[in-house]
């Protein structure tokens, strides 16, 4: 292992800790910001955002993405499509019945 | 006859081979998790009334597990990073701890499935109770497959440190991809389950 690749993985480290300072300051805000009297959509819009936040920087540094090779970007992009239809297209197949007699 | 690509990258993917298949497989996990959370959105919008996490479950017990998985997740990369800089000791005392905040992790789980049992609380009691045991049962699952392959490589495993260093630490780095995709999945449920 060169000496640069040393000192690029050090480097690194800092990235590591700076990332789970993060982590821990959202899960407390994310804990404070429950405690408000949202309405429910915005108490989830609200959540939603930052563990979805939280998600980017764990997958983001903890597991390199931020400088990953094109064949794992283009498969978690097919992942991510498919991800989406499998929550929204049962939903949106319900909520187009919903009101609709259960008629056999 | 020797595996192909344990090291050097494959031409055609410019990756190791079990970088790809650990990604694979983490695809399929998203499919998994995402097929039980869609469902816990179809129970949700489709129930008259659905209690509020908080009023079942304990925040401060979930919020204690939230700061075990993340600890454990940059122990993790620690440990990773470690070998990258050719400091086994280090590598050893970082996977060390990631083993224990997992075991912290199952440790406050199993207390807060002891107290729902206490309280006649089962999955069959309701479809809240349901979904939170389906989804987090089947992490805690993980959690345990995980540390299964993280004491492995922390304990005999890390003999091959000695023989393929290389190797080793990818093997290292396939493990802690997974063992940051079981954080995340937790990042969503802790919001989910218990403050929504």
């Amino acid at each position: 292992m060169s000496d640069s690749h040393t000192h690029d993985v050090s480097k690194h480290v800092r990235s590591y800790v700076l990332v789970f300072a993060a982590l821990a300051v959202l899960t407390i805000v994310t804990v404070w910001v429950a405690s408000f009297e949202f309405t429910v959509g915005a108490a989830v819009a609200v959540a939603l955002i930052i563990a979805t936040f939280k998600g980017s920087l764990v997958a983001s540094f903890f597991m390199h993405l931020v400088s990953e090779k094109k064949a794992i970007y283009w498969l978690l992009a097919l992942t991510a499509i498919f991800f989406v239809v499998l929550i929204f297209l049962p939903l949106g197949a319900m909520l187009d019945h919903q009101g609709t007699p259960n008629v056999p | 006859m020797d595996i192909p690509y344990t090291v050097d990258a494959r031409p055609d993917t410019g990756m190791y081979n079990a970088k790809l298949g650990i990604w694979l497989f983490l695809a399929s996990e998203v499919m998994l998790f995402g097929a039980l959370f869609s469902s816990y959105i179809l129970l949700r919008v489709a129930a008259p009334e659905w209690p509020r996490g908080a009023s079942i479950l304990s925040v401060p017990l979930a919020t204690l597990n939230t700061m075990l998985l993340i600890s454990s997740s940059v122990t993790m990369v620690m440990s990773w990073a470690s070998l990258k800089m050719k400091k086994f000791g280090a590598y050893r005392v970082y996977l060390g701890l990631t083993l224990l905040f997992g075991l912290g992790f199952l440790i406050v789980k199993s207390f807060e499935y002891g107290a729902k049992f206490s309280h006649h609380l089962y999955p069959g009691d309701s479809t809240f109770m349901a979904i939170y045991f389906t989804l987090t049962g089947l992490h805690v699952l993980h959690v345990l497959g995980g540390m299964i392959v993280n004491a492995y490589l922390w304990g005999p495993g890390a003999k091959m440190w000695k023989t393929a260093p290389e190797q080793f630490t990818n093997r290292v780095e396939v493990a802690g991809l997974y063992w940051h995709f079981v954080d995340l999945v937790w990042i969503f449920l802790f919001p989910v389950l218990y403050l929504l």
